[in-house]
Protein backbone atom coordinates (compact mmCIF):
# COMPACT_ATOMS: atom_id res chain seq x y z
CA UNK A 1 0.00 0.00 0.00
CA UNK A 2 2.62 2.81 0.59
CA UNK A 3 4.76 1.46 -2.00
CA UNK A 4 2.01 2.48 -4.08
CA UNK A 5 1.50 5.62 -2.20
CA UNK A 6 5.13 6.35 -2.88
CA UNK A 7 5.05 5.37 -6.52
CA UNK A 8 2.17 7.85 -6.99
CA UNK A 9 3.87 10.66 -5.43
CA UNK A 10 6.58 10.56 -7.81
CA UNK A 11 3.92 10.25 -10.49
CA UNK A 12 2.40 13.28 -9.39
CA UNK A 13 5.69 15.12 -9.90
CA UNK A 14 6.35 13.93 -13.13
CA UNK A 15 3.26 14.53 -14.12
CA UNK A 16 2.18 18.11 -12.97
CA UNK A 17 4.68 20.13 -15.54
CA UNK A 18 2.60 17.69 -17.95
CA UNK A 19 -1.01 18.70 -16.46
CA UNK A 20 0.66 22.48 -16.81
CA UNK A 21 1.32 21.83 -20.68
CA UNK A 22 -1.93 20.23 -21.41
CA UNK A 23 -3.56 23.47 -19.37
CA UNK A 24 -1.46 25.84 -21.68
CA UNK A 25 -2.24 23.73 -24.66
CA UNK A 26 -6.14 23.36 -24.30
CA UNK A 27 -5.95 27.41 -23.86
CA UNK A 28 -4.40 27.86 -26.89
CA UNK A 29 -7.26 25.27 -28.50
CA UNK A 30 -9.69 27.90 -27.07
CA UNK A 31 -8.09 30.77 -28.06
CA UNK A 32 -8.52 29.37 -31.65
CA UNK A 33 -11.53 27.62 -32.05
CA UNK A 34 -13.99 30.43 -29.97
CA UNK A 35 -14.05 32.70 -33.20
CA UNK A 36 -15.17 29.77 -35.31
CA UNK A 37 -17.59 28.80 -32.51
CA UNK A 38 -19.26 32.05 -32.04
CA UNK A 39 -19.78 32.36 -35.60
CA UNK A 40 -21.42 29.18 -36.07
CA UNK A 41 -23.74 30.28 -33.50
CA UNK A 42 -24.13 33.60 -34.50
CA UNK A 43 -25.41 31.99 -37.88
CA UNK A 44 -27.69 29.96 -36.36
CA UNK A 45 -29.51 32.78 -34.62
CA UNK A 46 -32.44 35.42 -35.67
CA UNK A 47 -31.52 38.99 -36.62
CA UNK A 48 -33.40 39.93 -33.16
CA UNK A 49 -31.85 37.20 -31.10
CA UNK A 50 -28.07 37.95 -32.30
CA UNK A 51 -28.73 41.71 -30.88
CA UNK A 52 -30.60 40.56 -27.68
CA UNK A 53 -28.33 37.63 -26.67
CA UNK A 54 -25.49 37.45 -29.09
CA UNK A 55 -23.33 34.87 -27.38
CA UNK A 56 -25.42 32.29 -25.79
CA UNK A 57 -25.60 28.49 -27.31
CA UNK A 58 -28.54 28.84 -30.15
CA UNK A 59 -31.43 26.49 -29.18
CA UNK A 60 -33.50 25.87 -30.45
CA UNK A 61 -31.23 26.54 -33.93
CA UNK A 62 -32.67 28.90 -36.74
CA UNK A 63 -32.28 27.28 -39.76
CA UNK A 64 -33.12 30.45 -41.83
CA UNK A 65 -30.32 32.01 -42.16
CA UNK A 66 -28.49 28.84 -44.01
CA UNK A 67 -31.52 28.40 -46.29
CA UNK A 68 -31.67 32.49 -47.40
CA UNK A 69 -28.25 31.96 -48.05
CA UNK A 70 -28.43 28.58 -50.24
CA UNK A 71 -31.50 30.10 -51.98
CA UNK A 72 -29.55 32.61 -53.75
CA UNK A 73 -28.80 32.05 -57.19
CA UNK A 74 -24.96 34.21 -56.58
CA UNK A 75 -24.06 32.10 -54.04
CA UNK A 76 -23.86 28.90 -56.38
CA UNK A 77 -22.91 30.54 -59.37
CA UNK A 78 -19.47 31.56 -56.85
CA UNK A 79 -19.42 28.08 -55.37
CA UNK A 80 -19.56 26.71 -59.38
CA UNK A 81 -16.61 29.67 -60.49
CA UNK A 82 -14.32 28.83 -57.42
CA UNK A 83 -14.35 25.19 -58.34
CA UNK A 84 -14.02 25.53 -61.63
CA UNK A 85 -11.10 28.15 -61.23
CA UNK A 86 -9.58 25.76 -58.47
CA UNK A 87 -9.41 22.54 -60.49
CA UNK A 88 -8.13 24.05 -63.75
CA UNK A 89 -5.81 25.97 -61.89
CA UNK A 90 -4.69 22.72 -60.03
CA UNK A 91 -4.17 20.75 -63.11
CA UNK A 92 -2.29 23.59 -64.71
CA UNK A 93 0.19 23.67 -62.24
CA UNK A 94 0.82 19.53 -61.05
CA UNK A 95 1.68 19.22 -65.64
CA UNK A 96 3.54 22.41 -65.86
CA UNK A 97 5.51 21.54 -62.20
CA UNK A 98 5.94 17.79 -63.10
CA UNK A 99 7.59 18.93 -66.47
CA UNK A 100 10.05 21.62 -64.97
CA UNK A 101 10.94 19.42 -62.06
CA UNK A 102 11.57 16.49 -64.50
CA UNK A 103 14.06 18.39 -66.42
CA UNK A 104 16.17 20.28 -63.31
CA UNK A 105 15.84 16.85 -61.59
CA UNK A 106 17.17 14.09 -64.21
CA UNK A 107 18.56 16.07 -66.99
CA UNK A 108 21.56 17.99 -67.51
CA UNK A 109 22.54 20.82 -69.46
CA UNK A 110 24.11 24.25 -69.66
CA UNK A 111 22.75 27.19 -68.08
CA UNK A 112 20.54 24.94 -66.01
CA UNK A 113 21.54 26.93 -62.15
CA UNK A 114 20.59 30.03 -63.63
CA UNK A 115 17.26 28.92 -65.46
CA UNK A 116 16.66 27.23 -62.21
CA UNK A 117 17.05 30.18 -60.24
CA UNK A 118 14.79 32.43 -62.66
CA UNK A 119 12.11 29.67 -61.97
CA UNK A 120 12.21 30.62 -58.55
CA UNK A 121 11.70 34.36 -59.09
CA UNK A 122 8.15 34.00 -58.07
CA UNK A 123 9.25 33.49 -54.46
CA UNK A 124 10.56 36.50 -54.22
CA UNK A 125 8.15 38.32 -56.10
CA UNK A 126 5.03 37.64 -54.88
CA UNK A 127 1.45 38.51 -56.50
CA UNK A 128 0.28 40.73 -53.70
CA UNK A 129 3.38 42.77 -55.21
CA UNK A 130 2.95 42.13 -58.67
CA UNK A 131 -0.23 42.17 -59.35
CA UNK A 132 -0.85 45.78 -60.74
CA UNK A 133 1.87 45.06 -63.38
CA UNK A 134 0.57 41.56 -64.06
CA UNK A 135 -3.08 43.37 -64.07
CA UNK A 136 -2.24 45.83 -67.31
CA UNK A 137 -0.98 42.76 -68.66
CA UNK A 138 -4.15 40.86 -68.90
CA UNK A 139 -5.82 43.44 -69.77
CA UNK A 140 -3.72 44.30 -73.30
CA UNK A 141 -4.57 40.72 -74.27
CA UNK A 142 -7.98 40.91 -73.34
CA UNK A 143 -8.74 38.58 -70.49
CA UNK A 144 -10.29 40.54 -67.85
CA UNK A 145 -12.97 39.27 -66.97
CA UNK A 146 -12.84 36.36 -67.93
CA UNK A 147 -12.01 33.36 -65.85
CA UNK A 148 -8.97 32.06 -67.38
CA UNK A 149 -7.35 35.43 -67.14
CA UNK A 150 -7.33 34.21 -63.09
CA UNK A 151 -6.61 30.73 -63.68
CA UNK A 152 -3.49 32.23 -65.53
CA UNK A 153 -2.11 34.10 -63.39
CA UNK A 154 -3.01 32.09 -60.58
CA UNK A 155 -1.07 29.09 -62.50
CA UNK A 156 1.70 31.52 -62.72
CA UNK A 157 2.44 32.40 -59.69
CA UNK A 158 2.11 29.24 -58.12
CA UNK A 159 4.39 27.46 -60.05
CA UNK A 160 7.64 28.48 -58.16
CA UNK A 161 7.22 26.94 -54.73
CA UNK A 162 5.65 23.34 -56.57
CA UNK A 163 8.54 23.37 -59.21
CA UNK A 164 11.30 23.78 -55.87
CA UNK A 165 8.76 20.88 -54.40
CA UNK A 166 8.86 18.38 -57.08
CA UNK A 167 12.60 18.87 -57.99
CA UNK A 168 13.22 17.78 -54.27
CA UNK A 169 11.14 14.97 -54.36
CA UNK A 170 12.21 13.89 -57.93
CA UNK A 171 15.65 14.25 -56.97
CA UNK A 172 14.97 11.64 -53.98
CA UNK A 173 14.13 9.05 -56.72
CA UNK A 174 17.40 6.81 -57.09
CA UNK A 175 18.80 6.93 -60.51
CA UNK A 176 19.63 3.27 -60.81
CA UNK A 177 15.85 3.03 -61.82
CA UNK A 178 16.16 5.94 -64.25
CA UNK A 179 19.11 3.79 -65.69
CA UNK A 180 17.58 0.92 -65.62
CA UNK A 181 14.67 1.97 -67.64
CA UNK A 182 16.91 3.09 -70.02
CA UNK A 183 18.23 0.32 -70.44
CA UNK A 184 14.95 -1.16 -70.96
CA UNK A 185 14.79 1.07 -74.35
CA UNK A 186 12.71 3.60 -72.43
CA UNK A 187 13.20 7.29 -73.70
CA UNK A 188 13.27 10.22 -70.54
CA UNK A 189 9.84 10.92 -71.84
CA UNK A 190 8.98 6.97 -71.06
CA UNK A 191 10.95 6.61 -67.55
CA UNK A 192 9.30 10.37 -66.40
CA UNK A 193 5.59 9.04 -67.53
CA UNK A 194 6.03 5.17 -66.31
CA UNK A 195 8.25 5.42 -63.65
CA UNK A 196 8.57 8.87 -61.54
CA UNK A 197 5.33 10.26 -61.90
CA UNK A 198 3.63 6.78 -60.22
CA UNK A 199 6.47 7.25 -57.92
CA UNK A 200 5.86 10.70 -57.05
CA UNK A 201 1.91 10.84 -56.40
CA UNK A 202 1.96 11.78 -52.61
CA UNK A 203 4.29 14.67 -53.98
CA UNK A 204 1.95 15.04 -56.61
CA UNK A 205 -0.98 15.30 -53.96
CA UNK A 206 0.99 17.23 -51.70
CA UNK A 207 1.16 20.21 -54.73
CA UNK A 208 -1.76 19.54 -55.89
CA UNK A 209 -2.99 20.32 -52.28
CA UNK A 210 -1.43 23.15 -51.55
CA UNK A 211 -2.65 24.90 -54.69
CA UNK A 212 -5.89 23.83 -54.31
CA UNK A 213 -6.05 25.75 -50.84
CA UNK A 214 -4.03 28.86 -52.47
CA UNK A 215 -6.47 29.17 -55.14
CA UNK A 216 -9.93 28.64 -53.26
CA UNK A 217 -9.01 31.45 -50.97
CA UNK A 218 -7.15 33.94 -53.49
CA UNK A 219 -9.23 37.02 -53.43
CA UNK A 220 -6.37 39.65 -54.84
CA UNK A 221 -6.64 38.03 -58.17
CA UNK A 222 -10.26 38.04 -58.61
CA UNK A 223 -10.74 41.62 -57.04
CA UNK A 224 -8.79 43.03 -59.69
CA UNK A 225 -9.57 40.73 -62.60
CA UNK A 226 -13.13 40.28 -62.25
CA UNK A 227 -16.49 43.15 -62.29
CA UNK A 228 -18.96 41.09 -63.36
CA UNK A 229 -21.13 39.34 -60.86
CA UNK A 230 -21.62 36.34 -62.38
CA UNK A 231 -18.25 35.44 -62.39
CA UNK A 232 -17.19 36.18 -58.79
CA UNK A 233 -15.07 33.77 -56.96
CA UNK A 234 -16.28 32.82 -53.47
CA UNK A 235 -13.92 35.06 -51.31
CA UNK A 236 -14.66 37.83 -53.90
CA UNK A 237 -18.25 37.43 -53.95
CA UNK A 238 -17.73 36.66 -49.65
CA UNK A 239 -16.35 40.53 -49.49
CA UNK A 240 -19.34 41.81 -51.54
CA UNK A 241 -21.72 40.43 -49.56
CA UNK A 242 -20.67 41.45 -46.64
CA UNK A 243 -20.39 45.37 -48.38
CA UNK A 244 -24.19 44.71 -49.12
CA UNK A 245 -25.62 42.80 -46.16
CA UNK A 246 -23.38 43.87 -43.49
CA UNK A 247 -25.95 45.14 -40.60
CA UNK A 248 -27.50 41.36 -40.81
CA UNK A 249 -24.94 39.57 -38.79
CA UNK A 250 -26.74 36.29 -38.54
CA UNK A 251 -26.86 36.24 -42.29
CA UNK A 252 -23.57 37.42 -42.62
CA UNK A 253 -22.56 34.97 -40.18
CA UNK A 254 -24.49 32.00 -42.03
CA UNK A 255 -22.61 33.38 -45.26
CA UNK A 256 -19.61 33.06 -44.06
CA UNK A 257 -19.72 29.87 -42.70
CA UNK A 258 -21.30 28.09 -45.68
CA UNK A 259 -18.14 28.95 -47.55
CA UNK A 260 -16.19 27.61 -45.26
CA UNK A 261 -17.48 24.40 -45.23
CA UNK A 262 -15.67 23.41 -48.42
CA UNK A 263 -12.66 24.14 -47.26
CA UNK A 264 -13.19 22.94 -44.02
CA UNK A 265 -14.46 19.72 -45.54
CA UNK A 266 -11.34 19.15 -48.08
CA UNK A 267 -8.49 20.27 -44.76
CA UNK A 268 -10.14 17.13 -42.87
CA UNK A 269 -9.29 14.82 -45.92
CA UNK A 270 -6.46 16.33 -47.33
CA UNK A 271 -4.60 17.39 -44.07
CA UNK A 272 -1.64 15.33 -44.49
CA UNK A 273 -1.14 16.44 -48.34
CA UNK A 274 -1.35 19.85 -47.40
CA UNK A 275 0.61 19.36 -44.38
CA UNK A 276 3.18 17.72 -46.37
CA UNK A 277 2.98 20.31 -49.21
CA UNK A 278 3.63 23.48 -46.65
CA UNK A 279 6.70 21.59 -45.19
CA UNK A 280 8.20 19.66 -48.08
CA UNK A 281 8.44 23.32 -49.27
CA UNK A 282 9.89 25.00 -46.78
CA UNK A 283 12.38 22.17 -45.39
CA UNK A 284 14.17 21.11 -47.91
CA UNK A 285 13.69 24.13 -50.27
CA UNK B 1 13.95 -0.96 -79.44
CA UNK B 2 12.24 -3.22 -76.60
CA UNK B 3 14.17 -6.35 -76.85
CA UNK B 4 18.17 -3.96 -77.35
CA UNK B 5 19.87 -5.52 -74.37
CA UNK B 6 23.08 -4.31 -73.07
CA UNK B 7 25.18 -5.78 -75.03
CA UNK B 8 23.77 -4.59 -78.54
CA UNK B 9 23.49 -1.37 -77.46
CA UNK B 10 27.13 -0.56 -76.65
CA UNK B 11 28.53 -2.84 -79.02
CA UNK B 12 26.59 -2.56 -82.12
CA UNK B 13 25.07 0.76 -82.20
CA UNK B 14 27.12 3.26 -79.92
CA UNK B 15 27.08 5.85 -81.85
CA UNK B 16 23.66 6.25 -83.71
CA UNK B 17 21.52 5.74 -80.13
CA UNK B 18 23.83 7.86 -78.51
CA UNK B 19 23.34 11.00 -80.79
CA UNK B 20 19.67 9.99 -81.04
CA UNK B 21 19.52 10.21 -77.45
CA UNK B 22 21.32 13.09 -77.17
CA UNK B 23 18.72 14.95 -79.87
CA UNK B 24 15.78 13.11 -77.58
CA UNK B 25 16.99 14.76 -74.79
CA UNK B 26 17.42 18.25 -76.08
CA UNK B 27 13.80 18.06 -77.67
CA UNK B 28 12.56 16.29 -73.79
CA UNK B 29 14.19 19.31 -72.15
CA UNK B 30 12.65 21.95 -74.67
CA UNK B 31 9.35 20.63 -74.78
CA UNK B 32 8.88 20.27 -70.71
CA UNK B 33 10.21 23.15 -69.94
CA UNK B 34 8.23 25.30 -72.81
CA UNK B 35 5.18 25.97 -70.87
CA UNK B 36 6.18 27.01 -67.56
CA UNK B 37 8.59 29.71 -69.41
CA UNK B 38 5.64 30.83 -71.85
CA UNK B 39 3.89 31.59 -68.55
CA UNK B 40 6.58 32.89 -66.61
CA UNK B 41 7.32 35.42 -69.65
CA UNK B 42 3.89 36.73 -70.30
CA UNK B 43 2.96 36.44 -66.41
CA UNK B 44 5.77 37.55 -64.64
CA UNK B 45 9.08 39.14 -66.97
CA UNK B 46 7.30 41.21 -69.52
CA UNK B 47 4.96 42.59 -66.71
CA UNK B 48 7.83 43.47 -64.48
CA UNK B 49 9.39 45.47 -67.32
CA UNK B 50 6.50 46.72 -68.64
CA UNK B 51 5.93 48.35 -65.64
CA UNK B 52 9.21 49.97 -65.09
CA UNK B 53 8.68 52.04 -67.99
CA UNK B 54 5.19 52.94 -66.86
CA UNK B 55 6.75 53.73 -63.37
CA UNK B 56 8.53 57.03 -65.42
CA UNK B 57 5.07 58.48 -66.58
CA UNK B 58 2.07 60.28 -65.24
CA UNK B 59 -0.87 57.48 -66.70
CA UNK B 60 -4.32 57.26 -66.15
CA UNK B 61 -4.50 53.97 -67.42
CA UNK B 62 -6.20 54.87 -70.60
CA UNK B 63 -4.23 55.60 -74.47
CA UNK B 64 -0.38 55.38 -74.41
CA UNK B 65 1.46 56.97 -71.99
CA UNK B 66 3.04 60.03 -73.20
CA UNK B 67 3.31 62.64 -70.39
CA UNK B 68 7.26 61.43 -69.05
CA UNK B 69 8.01 62.36 -65.82
CA UNK B 70 11.28 60.79 -65.06
CA UNK B 71 11.98 59.96 -61.98
CA UNK B 72 9.51 62.09 -60.16
CA UNK B 73 6.89 58.93 -59.35
CA UNK B 74 9.80 57.80 -57.06
CA UNK B 75 10.99 61.03 -56.14
CA UNK B 76 7.21 61.31 -54.41
CA UNK B 77 7.09 57.90 -53.13
CA UNK B 78 10.31 58.56 -51.20
CA UNK B 79 8.65 61.68 -49.81
CA UNK B 80 5.22 60.82 -49.40
CA UNK B 81 4.17 61.11 -45.76
CA UNK B 82 1.94 57.64 -46.15
CA UNK B 83 3.90 55.95 -47.84
CA UNK B 84 6.47 55.96 -45.34
CA UNK B 85 3.65 55.37 -42.70
CA UNK B 86 2.98 51.88 -44.60
CA UNK B 87 6.34 50.66 -44.22
CA UNK B 88 7.06 51.47 -41.18
CA UNK B 89 3.72 49.56 -39.97
CA UNK B 90 4.82 47.08 -42.73
CA UNK B 91 8.47 47.08 -40.46
CA UNK B 92 6.09 46.92 -36.96
CA UNK B 93 4.45 43.64 -37.93
CA UNK B 94 8.00 42.28 -39.33
CA UNK B 95 9.09 42.24 -36.05
CA UNK B 96 5.95 41.62 -33.71
CA UNK B 97 6.04 38.73 -36.16
CA UNK B 98 9.32 37.65 -35.17
CA UNK B 99 9.81 38.86 -31.38
CA UNK B 100 5.94 37.20 -30.54
CA UNK B 101 4.37 35.38 -33.43
CA UNK B 102 7.25 32.78 -33.85
CA UNK B 103 8.54 32.11 -30.32
CA UNK B 104 4.80 31.25 -29.58
CA UNK B 105 4.56 29.02 -32.82
CA UNK B 106 8.43 27.46 -31.42
CA UNK B 107 7.19 26.98 -27.66
CA UNK B 108 3.63 25.48 -28.74
CA UNK B 109 5.69 23.02 -30.98
CA UNK B 110 8.18 22.47 -28.24
CA UNK B 111 5.27 21.52 -25.91
CA UNK B 112 3.31 19.29 -28.29
CA UNK B 113 6.38 17.77 -29.34
CA UNK B 114 7.29 14.48 -30.81
CA UNK B 115 5.12 12.08 -28.62
CA UNK B 116 2.42 13.78 -26.82
CA UNK B 117 -0.61 11.88 -26.51
CA UNK B 118 -2.97 14.12 -28.65
CA UNK B 119 -0.09 15.38 -31.17
CA UNK B 120 -2.37 15.25 -34.31
CA UNK B 121 -5.45 16.78 -32.39
CA UNK B 122 -3.56 19.86 -31.65
CA UNK B 123 -2.04 20.11 -34.69
CA UNK B 124 -5.28 19.91 -36.45
CA UNK B 125 -6.63 22.89 -34.41
CA UNK B 126 -3.69 24.90 -34.64
CA UNK B 127 -3.31 24.50 -38.41
CA UNK B 128 -6.90 25.39 -39.29
CA UNK B 129 -7.00 29.15 -39.27
CA UNK B 130 -4.59 28.98 -41.83
CA UNK B 131 -6.85 26.88 -44.32
CA UNK B 132 -9.47 29.65 -43.77
CA UNK B 133 -9.36 32.17 -46.27
CA UNK B 134 -8.55 35.80 -45.45
CA UNK B 135 -11.90 37.15 -46.43
CA UNK B 136 -13.67 34.94 -43.98
CA UNK B 137 -10.79 35.62 -41.01
CA UNK B 138 -10.88 39.02 -41.82
CA UNK B 139 -15.04 39.59 -41.33
CA UNK B 140 -14.97 37.24 -38.53
CA UNK B 141 -12.66 39.00 -36.55
CA UNK B 142 -14.55 42.48 -37.57
CA UNK B 143 -17.58 41.16 -36.16
CA UNK B 144 -15.14 39.75 -32.79
CA UNK B 145 -13.93 43.61 -32.77
CA UNK B 146 -17.21 45.25 -33.03
CA UNK B 147 -17.32 48.42 -30.77
CA UNK B 148 -20.62 47.49 -28.96
CA UNK B 149 -20.21 45.08 -26.14
CA UNK B 150 -23.17 43.31 -27.38
CA UNK B 151 -21.83 42.81 -30.99
CA UNK B 152 -18.42 41.91 -30.06
CA UNK B 153 -17.15 38.98 -28.11
CA UNK B 154 -13.81 40.81 -27.51
CA UNK B 155 -15.25 43.76 -25.77
CA UNK B 156 -18.39 41.77 -24.22
CA UNK B 157 -15.20 39.90 -22.26
CA UNK B 158 -13.44 42.99 -21.56
CA UNK B 159 -15.84 44.80 -19.74
CA UNK B 160 -16.46 41.77 -17.27
CA UNK B 161 -12.79 43.25 -16.06
CA UNK B 162 -13.21 45.90 -13.49
CA UNK B 163 -12.00 49.04 -14.74
CA UNK B 164 -11.77 48.40 -18.53
CA UNK B 165 -14.04 50.10 -20.93
CA UNK B 166 -14.97 48.82 -24.43
CA UNK B 167 -12.86 49.73 -27.13
CA UNK B 168 -13.33 50.72 -30.93
CA UNK B 169 -10.43 48.35 -31.92
CA UNK B 170 -10.24 48.53 -35.51
CA UNK B 171 -11.56 52.26 -34.91
CA UNK B 172 -8.76 53.58 -33.07
CA UNK B 173 -5.65 54.92 -34.86
CA UNK B 174 -3.87 53.55 -31.42
CA UNK B 175 -5.01 50.31 -31.14
CA UNK B 176 -5.43 48.95 -34.75
CA UNK B 177 -2.59 47.47 -35.74
CA UNK B 178 -2.43 45.58 -32.78
CA UNK B 179 -5.96 44.08 -33.81
CA UNK B 180 -4.81 42.78 -37.36
CA UNK B 181 -1.32 41.78 -35.43
CA UNK B 182 -3.67 39.81 -33.07
CA UNK B 183 -5.52 38.26 -36.35
CA UNK B 184 -2.30 37.92 -37.98
CA UNK B 185 -1.03 35.61 -35.64
CA UNK B 186 -4.07 33.76 -34.97
CA UNK B 187 -3.89 32.86 -38.44
CA UNK B 188 -0.37 32.09 -38.89
CA UNK B 189 1.18 30.98 -36.02
CA UNK B 190 -0.51 27.52 -36.62
CA UNK B 191 1.96 26.88 -39.94
CA UNK B 192 5.06 28.24 -38.15
CA UNK B 193 3.87 25.76 -35.68
CA UNK B 194 3.60 23.03 -38.38
CA UNK B 195 7.21 23.72 -39.70
CA UNK B 196 8.72 23.40 -36.18
CA UNK B 197 7.28 19.92 -35.71
CA UNK B 198 8.23 19.00 -39.04
CA UNK B 199 11.71 19.99 -38.21
CA UNK B 200 11.52 18.02 -34.64
CA UNK B 201 10.17 14.68 -36.55
CA UNK B 202 13.87 15.09 -38.18
CA UNK B 203 16.26 14.80 -35.01
CA UNK B 204 17.21 11.08 -34.46
CA UNK B 205 15.72 10.75 -30.79
CA UNK B 206 19.26 9.01 -30.22
CA UNK B 207 20.95 12.16 -30.04
CA UNK B 208 18.38 13.51 -27.22
CA UNK B 209 18.33 10.27 -25.58
CA UNK B 210 22.30 10.59 -25.19
CA UNK B 211 21.76 14.41 -23.98
CA UNK B 212 19.75 12.59 -20.99
CA UNK B 213 21.99 10.33 -19.87
CA UNK B 214 24.64 12.91 -19.78
CA UNK B 215 22.24 14.40 -17.22
CA UNK B 216 21.07 17.28 -18.92
CA UNK B 217 18.07 19.27 -17.73
CA UNK B 218 14.89 19.98 -19.37
CA UNK B 219 15.97 23.98 -20.33
CA UNK B 220 19.35 22.85 -21.63
CA UNK B 221 17.95 19.99 -23.65
CA UNK B 222 15.76 23.26 -25.22
CA UNK B 223 18.42 25.53 -25.64
CA UNK B 224 21.70 23.52 -26.57
CA UNK B 225 20.21 20.28 -28.05
CA UNK B 226 16.75 21.19 -29.55
CA UNK B 227 16.77 24.57 -30.95
CA UNK B 228 20.24 24.33 -32.56
CA UNK B 229 19.07 20.95 -34.08
CA UNK B 230 16.23 22.91 -35.53
CA UNK B 231 18.22 26.04 -36.69
CA UNK B 232 17.82 25.08 -40.25
CA UNK B 233 13.83 25.19 -39.92
CA UNK B 234 13.98 28.21 -37.45
CA UNK B 235 15.75 30.28 -40.36
CA UNK B 236 13.50 29.00 -42.91
CA UNK B 237 10.51 29.98 -40.87
CA UNK B 238 11.66 33.57 -40.39
CA UNK B 239 12.00 34.05 -44.22
CA UNK B 240 8.92 33.25 -45.03
CA UNK B 241 7.11 35.27 -42.21
CA UNK B 242 9.14 37.97 -43.41
CA UNK B 243 8.26 37.78 -47.24
CA UNK B 244 4.64 36.71 -45.75
CA UNK B 245 4.49 40.06 -43.53
CA UNK B 246 4.72 42.17 -47.06
CA UNK B 247 2.65 40.65 -48.81
CA UNK B 248 -0.50 40.92 -46.29
CA UNK B 249 -3.37 42.45 -48.20
CA UNK B 250 -6.87 40.75 -47.93
CA UNK B 251 -6.93 40.61 -44.06
CA UNK B 252 -5.85 44.49 -44.07
CA UNK B 253 -8.42 45.23 -46.96
CA UNK B 254 -11.01 43.50 -45.60
CA UNK B 255 -11.05 45.08 -42.04
CA UNK B 256 -9.55 48.43 -42.19
CA UNK B 257 -8.76 49.26 -45.76
CA UNK B 258 -5.81 50.65 -44.60
CA UNK B 259 -7.64 53.26 -42.08
CA UNK B 260 -8.51 55.29 -39.76
CA UNK B 261 -6.81 57.57 -41.37
CA UNK B 262 -3.86 55.53 -42.99
CA UNK B 263 -2.76 54.32 -39.47
CA UNK B 264 -3.03 50.55 -40.35
CA UNK B 265 -1.62 51.38 -43.88
CA UNK B 266 0.61 48.64 -45.63
CA UNK B 267 2.40 48.66 -48.75
CA UNK B 268 0.67 46.52 -50.76
CA UNK B 269 -3.11 48.45 -49.47
CA UNK B 270 -1.39 51.61 -50.65
CA UNK B 271 -0.37 50.30 -54.15
CA UNK B 272 -3.87 49.10 -54.53
CA UNK B 273 -5.09 52.20 -53.51
CA UNK B 274 -3.26 54.24 -56.17
CA UNK B 275 -3.72 51.67 -58.69
CA UNK B 276 -7.07 50.52 -58.36
CA UNK B 277 -9.04 53.44 -56.57
CA UNK B 278 -7.31 56.30 -57.81
CA UNK B 279 -6.07 54.75 -61.12
CA UNK B 280 -2.71 56.43 -61.11
CA UNK B 281 -1.15 53.84 -62.98
CA UNK B 282 2.14 55.23 -63.97
CA UNK B 283 2.38 55.98 -59.71
CA UNK B 284 1.17 52.99 -59.21
CA UNK B 285 3.83 51.05 -61.22
CA UNK B 286 6.59 52.67 -59.69
CA UNK B 287 5.71 51.85 -55.87
CA UNK B 288 4.94 47.97 -57.34
CA UNK B 289 8.98 48.40 -58.90
CA UNK B 290 9.80 49.43 -54.85
CA UNK B 291 8.03 46.82 -53.27
CA UNK B 292 9.52 44.19 -55.71
CA UNK B 293 13.34 46.08 -54.96
CA UNK B 294 12.68 45.59 -51.37
CA UNK B 295 11.41 42.15 -51.71
CA UNK B 296 14.19 41.21 -53.98
CA UNK B 297 16.94 43.04 -51.46
CA UNK B 298 15.56 41.52 -48.51
CA UNK B 299 15.74 38.13 -50.05
CA UNK B 300 19.27 38.09 -51.46
CA UNK B 301 20.51 39.38 -48.55
CA UNK B 302 19.12 36.76 -46.05
CA UNK B 303 20.04 34.09 -48.40
CA UNK B 304 23.50 34.88 -48.90
CA UNK B 305 23.68 35.53 -44.43
CA UNK B 306 22.01 31.96 -44.48
CA UNK B 307 24.85 30.91 -46.57
CA UNK B 308 27.76 32.42 -44.97
CA UNK B 309 27.00 31.38 -41.61
CA UNK B 310 26.36 27.58 -43.02
CA UNK B 311 30.10 28.03 -44.62
CA UNK B 312 30.86 28.91 -40.68
CA UNK B 313 29.41 26.05 -39.08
Amino acid sequence: MSDNYSYRRINLKKSLPMIFKYIILFLAVLIIITPVVMLVFGALKTRGEFMTRPYTIPIPPNWENYARVLRLPVFWSMLLNSFLVMIAKTTGVVIICSLTAFVFSRMKFRGQELLFNFFTLGIMFPIAIAILPVYLMVRQIGLTNNLWGVILVQTSFQLSICIVILRSFFKSVPSELQDASYIDGCNAFGFFWRILLPLSRPALAAVASLSMVASWNDLLVPLVLIDKKKLWTLPLGTMQFQGQYGIDLSLVAAFLTLSAVPAIIFYIFAERQIISGLTAGAIKG
Amino acid sequence: MKTTSVGEDVVVLPQKTRSTRRLQDRMTIVLFLLPALVLFSIFLVYPIFQSVYYSLFSWKGFGPAVNFIGLDNFKRILTDRIFLKAVGNGLLIVVSSLIIQLPLALALALMVGRKLRGRAFFRTIFFMPYVLSEVITGIMWMILFSPEPNRGFINAILILIPGLKAQPWLGDTRTVLLSIFVVLTWKFFGFHMLLYLAGLQNIPPEIEEAALIDGVNNRQMITLITIPLISSTIRTSVYLSVLGSLQVFALVWIMTKGGPVNASEVMSTYMYRFSFVRFQLGYGSAVAIVMLLISLVFSLAYLRMLRQTDYLN
